[in-house]
């Protein structure tokens, strides 16, 4: 799924700085799921706002809402009168939901109050790792169902480079924790399935017009239109 | 053998094609726009190594770049390995700095993968990684071979390289790092130098291993050393730099000696033994000579370990 991290407080408290009207916005599908930004997190943000205003002086409407999924307009609409009410909304969606509202109700001014991070996969309750790139060309197929894309840190095609030691990537998170090693785990994996033999041949370089560096990317199902 | 028959007719290659035991050494690059020190790193080891690799923003910190300093070295009379990493370049900008460097007079190319961002003065910097180094090997061996740059266009006159890449003996998964060397020799790797040596039985039992799929006779491998200047340096590889493998015996040996001359001489001593020891395991071609910034401790080195005079080939 998307994931996503609330910005520091302060930060989204800035953003409000001026407006007398904020509506909070969650949204309650990715962005839930991962504790970050449902209508349930919109309504504790919207609290804090208001308390921190109050201790300012500030006379503020502060409220929250949230739609079902922000990215989808036939959502937005089932929100859309209490959202006109507010000249400032906060969203809490993922990148997607944030653009869809500031879309949906320009010129409203809608800010974002999280930091779409990833395509994740939640490995225990409360950790997410990441686990696609969405690169537009699937490779793991051939790389025992593990994406070198995302999960090597330098995205090798033909890996692991002289910096995989004991299963473990040269580069630590920011909080200085280990990464596993992408290429190892897919050399672990394809022994299992008997598909050793994947790992020697040389992977030639990859197609990246098919993801981001192609330029933003549009997808039409001719078959799916209504007719 | 005529010239013609050579990929690129740079030095290196002709002492490795004529199976003379090669020493190659390294040179870093300033952090600041000073043109003196790659000029007088070169002065120190011209007529003590074959070749000099120049290192691209090494640790992925910001210098002169690899390009600019090979021509430098190369003025002043030392052959240069220009290194090429692919964290900072995508393959256009891979394939115009090779022709730049060819006009320029560079012969020998390292294709590296490159350290991480994270381990340098910027790493808020975007990782390009656009190929990986056995891509960028094809890729520069397709440019020499078939005049082709890497979409396929035709160019009417092709760069003349000798083309190289590192393998790290040391990383892991042991049982892969013979065969990802295949790899980089299927793509077209003439020489390879290896990381710093300090294990060296693990790197002799990793030598069986090449020899058993016969790359040493396909690929020109350089077993890469770095005299060690001192105890702290020691510790600091053996924990902190990624890929190294320092056996605690090593330290220890450095570190009964007193802290200065005393263990810099060790340091030289055990260095000058190793490369004696690499020299004899077959299918080593050669020594790989990586002093960070310690270059005058090279010709002493090179000298006790009896690899003087250079050969001079034509």
């Amino acid at each position: 799924m998307i994931t996503a991290e609330r910005k520091p407080f302060d930060e989204i408290y800035a953003m409000t700085e001026g407006h007398d009207k904020v509506l909070v916005a969650g949204c309650d599908t990715c962005v839930a799921v991962c504790l970050t930004g449902g209508e349930k997190e919109a309504e504790i943000l919207a609290a804090q706002l208001r308390i921190k205003a109050k201790e300012d002086g500030r006379d503020v409407q502060i409220e929250h809402t949230a739609a079902i999924r922000q990215c989808e307009w036939e959502y937005l609409d089932a929100i859309g009168a209490k959202v006109e009410e507010y000249p400032l909304v906060l969203s809490m969606a993922c990148g997607i939901g944030i653009q869809s509202m500031a879309e949906k109700f320009s010129p409203r001014l809608v800010m974002p109050a999280v930091n779409t991070n990833m395509l994740g996969m939640p490995q225990e309750h409360a950790v997410w790792l990441e686990r696609c790139g969405a690169c537009g060309e699937c490779v793991i197929g051939e790389t025992a169902g593990i994406c070198p894309v995302v999960r090597c840190s330098k995205s090798l095609m033909n890996g692991p480079c002289g910096g995989s030691h004991d299963g473990k990537c040269e580069v630590t998170t920011p909080e200085k924790e280990d990464i596993e090693c992408a290429w190892a785990l897919i050399w672990e994996r394809l022994k299992a399935q008997g598909r050793e033999e994947m790992m020697l041949v040389n992977r030639p370089p990859k197609d990246w017009s098919k993801g981001s560096s192609g330029g933003p990317r549009k997808m039409v199902r001719e078959e799916a239109k209504p007719v | 053998m005529t010239a013609t028959a050579y990929k690129a007719g740079s030095n290196l290659e002709k002492i490795l094609s004529e199976g003379k035991f090669a020493v190659t050494g390294e040179c870093g690059p300033p952090k600041s726009a000073d043109g003196s020190v790659i000029a007088d790193k070169a002065k120190i080891l011209k007529g003590f190594v074959d070749a000099v690799n120049i290192t691209d923003n090494q640790t992925a910190v910001v210098r002169v770049c690899s390009m600019a300093s090979g021509v430098q070295a190369q003025q002043n009379g030392l052959e240069a390995i220009m290194q090429m990493t692919c964290r900072d370049r995508n393959r256009l900008a891979m394939q115009a700095d090779i022709l730049g460097a060819y006009v320029l007079g560079i012969r020998n190319i390292l294709c590296l993968t490159g350290d991480h961002m994270s381990f340098g003065n910027h790493p808020q910097a975007k990782g390009v990684h656009d190929l990986d180094a056995i891509n960028l090997i094809k890729m520069y061996k397709d440019m020499r071979d078939e005049a082709k740059f890497q979409c396929g266009d035709e160019m009417a006159v092709s760069p003349e390289l000798y083309i190289g890449c590192a393998e790290n003996p040391f990383g892991d998964p042991f049982e892969f790092r013979a065969q990802r060397l295949k790899k980089k020799v299927e793509a077209g790797a003439d020489f390879m130098q290896t990381q710093c040596i300090f294990n060296v039985p693990k790197f002799k039992k990793w030598m069986e291993e090449v020899r058993a799929i016969g790359l040493h006779k396909e690929v020109k491998i350089l077993a890469g050393i770095t005299p060690i200047k001192g105890a702290g340096m020691a510790k600091y590889m053996k924990n902190f730099v990624p890929g190294m493998d320092v056996p605690q015996e090593i330290v220890d040996r450095v570190a009964a000696k007193e802290k200065g001359a005393a263990q810099q001489a060790e340091g030289k001593k055990l260095a000058v033994e190793m490369i004696k020891e690499l020299a004899e395991i077959e299918g080593v071609a050669g020594i790989h000579i990586m002093a960070v910034e310690w270059e005058p401790a090279v010709p002493e080195i090179v000298e006790a370990a009896g690899l003087l005079p250079r050969p001079a080939v034509a």
